[in-house]
């Protein structure tokens, strides 16, 4: 059977299957920044298979043994943020009913999937949020994370510090506190768990 | 109990266990946000990406047999 395609077939490079490899092994960070970005599973897995094709697609320009953690994850910020300005409406929208969910909580019926910290992480204003997922959860240092969201180091330090400084005020608020719990149980759970999750880990 | 905080902050036992609070609590937001980050890429990849990725792969002329 011939191929459809026009362009003559390139021969199967080594490069080619080198890098296959590590954008495979990259793909469940990719879907972890994705569902960061989006709040949304199945709109994250989208976005993840965007930035996954457009990464492969430009895979002649990236220069094997750089760092392409760091790359993948520009290319994933930047398709992001250019289908989220094609969509401004559907992203306000968005903004509207995480703000309607942080008010929403007390009721009792509520999932219980609804956390504290994800609902907190959501008041933040986009870039402090992604700049503190890249350094704080993402293993990337300032350097890497500037780099990703194309700023100046200094900018990536002073969002990173911002958010930290409003996700504890958010939590110790507890303005969205649930099953009338008082306020400041947020950040109560937060430290429990924090505790729980750090003595699993050894 | 371990104790690696420096001796300095002892001289001032009311704002320096105010700091060691925030401290704590920053460390425990930090712990709970990669957690949060690691459970995402914990979870198996979806059949979809790795067949995507195949098919782009056999278009670029990469077929295998």
């Amino acid at each position: 059977m011939s191929g459809a395609s026009n362009s003559p077939p390139k021969p199967p490079s080594a490069d080619d299957a080198a890098f296959k490899r590590e954008l495979v092994a990259l793909i469940p960070h990719l879907r972890a920044f994705a569902r960061t970005l989006t709040g949304d599973p199945t709109a994250a897995d989208d976005l993840a298979q965007d930035a996954m094709m457009k990464a492969w697609d430009a895979r002649a320009s990236y220069q094997m043994g750089t760092n392409m953690k760091a790359w993948t994850f520009m290319i994933l910020r930047n398709q992001f943020y250019s289908e989220k300005r094609r969509s401004w409406r559907q992203s306000q929208l968005d903004q509207e009913a995480a703000e309607r969910t942080l008010v929403a909580v007390d009721d009792p019926e509520s999932p219980v999937a609804l956390d504290e910290l994800r609902l907190a992480l959501a008041t933040l204003p986009e870039e402090q949020r992604e700049a503190l997922i890249l350094v704080g959860a993402g293993g990337f240092a300032y350097e890497e994370a500037a780099e990703i969201c194309q700023c100046a180091v200094g900018t990536v330090k002073s969002r990173v510090s911002r958010a930290r400084k409003a996700l504890q005020a958010t939590l110790e608020r507890g303005g969205y506190a649930r099953d009338g719990r008082a306020a400041g149980d947020a950040m109560r759970s937060i430290l429990a768990d924090a505790d729980r999750l750090s003595s699993v880990r050894g | 109990m371990t104790d690696n905080t420096k001796p300095s902050r002892k001289a001032a036992p009311q704002g320096g266990s105010a700091l060691e609070e925030a401290r704590l609590r920053q460390q425990a937001i930090g712990v709970k946000l990669r957690h949060m980050f690691d459970e995402v890429v914990n979870e198996p990849v979806p059949d979809e990406f790795l067949d995507i990725l195949r098919r782009a792969d056999e278009r670029s002329g990469g077929s295998g047999a």
